[in-house]
């Protein structure tokens, strides 16, 4: 730990005036988490003054200067083969909404019954899952292609979406989740006033997993936006590609075609605004902690 | 280009789960012969922007009445485009018509990617320069696609800073050195041009103007020449260009790069002909500063240059309908209102000679508006085109060069030693995926 390395914190002067005052603020932590925030937040900089720049502004003016071009970029990319660009958003909404939604629900379910029941092969089922966590899904990507293309599935919404549902480390997660928040007496205590498993699932269970649940969610939703290889694999029709495909396109547009920098940075600022809306909307689902004080400790 | 890394990933990714496939020798069948009933629609991958637009005229003129329409898939370029034909190919899926460089054709091929399309396409030849064909037939009797754009190199350079430093425009690479050292004794701070690795195409181009023969087949063997004489003079050349400092070593096509050009700082570019589109986004405030001149030569009175880019429509061994994809795509690349939409639409310099003087090819590029007989110059070198000779691991050979090469800039060290890397990794590749090889 850094902050090991301080010297120990003179006590301060004139603590018999008041209250105590807070120790000092450790110096070293603080400088490298900042150091670690500018590390994060200067490309975000970077992309949100790069889109302002016009593209003879791009290379050729300061970095961090904002330029004039913003509404043209902003025309210019909703122009692009006839706004294909809001298509590929919507598609990404709807394979990272729709795939992420799917998955919260198969880990939810996998997950309580993992935590839950008892049956034969419950941890070997668990640790085949937890293998399938090491791996990484990009190795995934072309069997998954060639299953597919048997059932003809290639170049459709379903061949980028079916394949995202099964998450392990969602399944996981929820395993861990539910095991900590679904406390057995309740369980028992649903099944002595009659319940039915699935009554109490739904009823009991499930709100206490929320928390765990939007976590699941939105690490999948991240995970299916930010995904590339396997809609790269999948798809052939630009307009089902999600954003990062479509902005892969405008990078590589052939060697005589110089690359379409300020589109793909306009759109790469753009794709920014659904994943900081989401989580602003869901990081409140997190503080609940809904069902605490249910049972005795 | 900032996605090298990502595309590197793509394709080792894509490469190692596929696996090594053992490939069979070049030579596909064709089964041309089928009776064709009723209308007919094919599928097409291409990243030439606007293709749409040409395969429209198609799908409204001549494929109307012949009852073929055409779809077009808009891909990315590049290496890992080639990754997804096989892919697809792999799983019977592969689209009717493909996009692809010159220097991918044997690698589709030898993966039985490619289908011969010699009966229908084989009377356009004669609208084609030799040296342009010959890589769409891979040296064999058959046609593996018809060939779409071309890149023929040339010399680039900054019209006024050569006046005011009083420098003529090199003919031979001597007197490019001579050129280079002069600059730098008249103005330190200039450099001529840089020593980039991070586009293989453009050595393989200087090597083929050079008279390099990278894959050559001897029998049923393949025979790798990175190391060959001329290449090797191509590399000991740069490499002391770079060694003494008379030319930059930093990579092309990066921020700084385009600031050096935009500036002035770099005052000459050895490219080819699509380097207008290129110059236009990184140097845009030098418009109408530049000109163009052929290639420097390696001897007097010499006249040859090589290609840095272009590309050929195939037609996949998947496809139901091979005949009328090959009419298609023999079509697009000769009929003169096709190609004048391609040109104006995608960008491209065409491969077809009768089109390189017609429509948008009778006035200069706008960024070249000084020098009014540009296309008529670049017809002229693109018949200089020095034949090359592709192999069915070039990206790996590409890869390698990036790595060997970008080193050896950076710390100025030896050449020669990152070209017999090149040609070791290029060599130990080819064994491993199971092909002859002579030694």
């Amino acid at each position: 730990m850094s902050s090991l390395a301080l010297p120990k914190a003179e006590p301060t002067a004139g603590t018999a005036r008041g209250p105590a005052r807070p120790r000092r603020t450790a110096l070293v932590p603080t400088v490298t988490l900042l150091l670690g925030a500018l590390y994060c937040l200067l490309p975000v900089a970077w992309v949100v003054i790069a889109s302002t720049k016009s593209g003879s502004e791009l290379f050729s003016t300061f970095t961090f200067w904002p330029g004039t071009g913003f509404a043209d970029n902003l025309s210019d990319l909703g122009a692009y083969r006839d706004g294909v660009y809001w298509q590929w958003m919507g598609n990404s909404a709807l394979y990272a909404g729709a795939g992420a939604l799917l998955s919260t629900c198969v880990s939810a379910f996998s997950g309580y019954a993992l935590a839950v029941y008892r049956f034969r092969g419950r941890e070997a089922l668990f640790n085949v899952l937890l293998a399938g966590v090491l791996m990484p899904p990009v190795i995934l990507a072309i069997p998954q292609y060639l299953l597919l293309a048997k059932a003809d599935l290639t170049d459709s919404y379903l061949s980028v979406l079916l394949p995202q549902i099964l998450s392990p480390y969602g399944v996981y997660l929820a395993r861990i989740y539910a095991a900590a928040a679904v406390p057995t007496d309740v369980v028992e205590a649903g099944r002595m006033d009659g319940a039915g498993e699935w009554r109490i699932f739904s009823r009991v269970a499930l709100p206490m997993m929320v928390p765990g649940l939007v976590t699941v969610f939105l690490f999948q939703f991240v995970a299916i936006w930010n995904n590339f290889l396997l809609p790269y694999i999948m798809l052939s029709d630009d307009e089902k590609f999600p954003i990062t495909l479509g902005l892969h396109t405008l990078l590589e547009q052939g060697a005589n075609t110089p690359a379409l920098y300020t589109l793909v940075i306009t759109g790469a600022f753009l794709a920014v605004f659904p994943l900081v809306a989401l989580f602003l909307v869901v990081q409140r689902f997190w503080s609940l902690d809904l069902l605490s004080g249910a049972v005795k400790s | 280009m900032p996605y090298t890394k990502r595309r590197r990933l793509v394709s080792s990714a894509v490469a190692v789960a596929l696996g090594a496939t053992a490939l069979a020798a070049c030579g596909s069948s064709s089964d041309d012969g089928e009776a064709r009933s009723g209308p007919v629609s094919l599928t097409y991958w291409t990243w030439t922007p606007g293709m749409d637009k040409v395969v429209d005229l198609w799908n409204k003129g001549p494929g109307k009445k012949e009852q073929i329409t055409v779809t077009v898939k808009k891909q990315a370029s590049g290496d890992t485009l080639v990754t997804k034909i096989l892919t697809a190919h792999k799983a019977g899926k592969a689209p009717d018509l493909v996009q692809a460089e010159y220097q991918a054709l044997p690698t589709l091929v030898s993966n039985d990617a490619l289908a011969d399309i010699g009966d229908t396409v084989g009377d356009v030849k004669s609208k084609f320069a030799e040296g342009v064909w010959q890589q769409t037939t891979l040296g064999t009797d058959a046609v593996y696609a018809v060939p779409q754009d071309i890149g023929p190199m040339m010399f680039y350079y900054r019209e006024d800073l050569f006046k005011e430093y009083g420098l003529s425009v090199p003919a031979t690479w001597e007197e490019f050195a001579e050129t280079a050292r002069e600059l730098k004794r008249k103005a330190p701070d200039k450099d001529l041009t840089t020593f980039s690795a991070n586009d293989s195409g453009l050595f393989a181009g200087l090597a083929q103007q050079a008279g390099a023969q990278w894959w050559t087949t001897s029998g049923d063997k393949w025979k790798v020449g990175i190391d060959d004489d001329a290449t090797k003079k191509v590399a000991e050349f740069w490499g002391g260009l770079v060694k003494e400092g008379a030319v930059d070593n930093q990579p092309m096509y990066t921020p700084a790069w385009n600031k050096a050009l935009n500036t002035g700082k770099q005052i000459a570019w050895v490219s080819a002909v699509w380097a207008p589109g290129t110059l236009t986004t990184a140097a845009p405030d030098t418009k109408g500063k530049w000109a163009m001149a052929p290639l420097p030569q390696w001897g007097d009175g010499e006249s040859s240059t090589g290609s840095w880019g272009g590309s050929s429509t195939g037609v996949t061994t998947d496809s139901k309908n091979k005949e009328a994809a090959a009419r298609f795509a023999a079509w697009l690349n000769t009929d003169g209102d096709a190609l004048n939409a391609l040109a104006k639409e995608g960008g491209i310099y065409p491969a077809s000679t009768s089109a390189q003087l017609s429509g948008a090819f009778m006035s200069p590029p706008e960024y070249f508006a000084n020098q009014p007989d540009f296309y008529k110059k670049a017809a002229a070198i693109a018949e200089t085109t020095a034949p090359s000779a592709w192999g069915p691991n070039v990206n790996v050979a590409y890869t390698t060069f990036k790595d060997a090469f970008g080193a050896a800039a950076k710390n100025k060290s030896d050449f020669t030693a990152a070209l017999d890397t090149m040609q070791r990794d290029t060599v130990a590749d080819l064994k491993k995926q199971g092909f002859g090889v002579a030694e």
